[in-house]
């Protein structure tokens, strides 16, 4: 990180964390599986996922949520100042068997100062041409 | 989607704990950062966790979430009396409220409760929450879970 980390005094109603884009491949769905042991086929078979109706091979939700949650703890510097994170899964993330993967665009900006230097963060997390596959995602972050 | 029966809303409470503790190990914690592209020396380097006032390298927020995998069962969603066709089951929301974050070496144990069981149009939402707590029986973080079974919501008698 290039910058300060924020406080309660610096973050105000509107201020904008720094963008991230994380790029989600084959690959990583893999890692996740064994990490997570969320073995769920249709985040590694092609042949299921499109069996089942999906545009092919998905991303795990959880491993979305989780590649999200990094913009926040980006720029808080620590993942112990998150006392509250939820999400709603509104689209999937289809992750192309090629060398490339998929480019998840995650932004967030303050959206309410809480008491004890607490502050409530709205993050959007986008694909392609803007399709939101996150919604209603907050997390809630102690700041010094 | 055809209709499906409807989940048994007399469960609504019922609990399930997890048959055994869960111990966090270092190089769980690194490898679930490493998958989730989070080069944090918080979830790497015990020195930097130290530094930043852990006693050892800490979780990601959703890290927890994998404990439900470690023990598929028993579960709401294996549970015959509740009668859930998990074909028909979408994730539809996820929260996590942390009362201090997960640490290398913690020992944790897990109780799930059905917290909610409604109709959302043809669809039916089951939440639950799952309270994770440490060795010295202190809360650690609760997470809940709301799970959308797709056509499963009582049918008006046809008309």
């Amino acid at each position: 990180m290039t910058s300060a980390p924020p406080t309660a005094a610096s973050a105000e109603v509107g201020t904008q964390l720094p963008e991230l884009v994380a790029t989600i491949t084959r690959l990583d769905l893999i890692k996740y599986a064994g990490a997570s042991g969320d073995y769920n086929v249709i985040h590694w078979s092609q042949r299921i996922a499109t069996a089942v109706g999906l545009p092919g091979v998905i991303a795990h939700g959880m491993l979305t949520m989780a590649v999200a949650a990094r913009v926040v703890t980006d720029w808080v510097g620590d993942s112990a100042r998150v006392e509250h994170y939820s999400v709603r899964f509104s689209a999937p993330v289809p992750v192309p068997d090629d060398d490339r993967g998929i480019d998840v665009t995650l932004r967030g900006v303050v959206e309410e100062k809480l008491p004890d230097g607490r502050v409530r963060v709205a993050i959007t997390a986008t694909i392609g041409e803007g399709t939101t596959v996150l919604s209603a995602a907050t997390a809630i972050v102690r700041l010094d | 989607m055809e209709a499906g029966d409807p989940m048994n809303k007399a469960l609504l409470g019922k609990q399930y704990p997890a048959p055994d503790t869960f111990e966090v190990g270092r190089e769980h914690i690194r490898q679930f950062a490493e998958a989730i592209g989070d080069t944090n020396p918080v979830h790497r380097d015990p020195a930097a966790a130290r530094a930043a006032g852990h006693p050892d390298i800490i979780a990601p927020p959703t890290f927890l979430h994998g404990l439900g995998f470690r023990f598929p069962e028993p579960s709401p969603l294996t549970d015959p009396e509740l009668g859930v066709d998990f074909s028909r089951i979408v994730h539809g929301e996820q929260a996590f409220d942390a009362h201090r974050p997960v640490v290398a070496g913690d020992v944790l144990s897990m109780v799930t409760t059905i917290t909610g069981i409604r109709d959302a149009g043809k669809n039916e939402l089951l939440v639950t929450e799952t309270a994770i707590t440490d060795q010295d029986g202190k809360p650690v973080a609760t997470l809940t879970a709301t799970l959308v079974s797709r056509g499963t919501a009582a049918q008006e008698a046809a008309s």
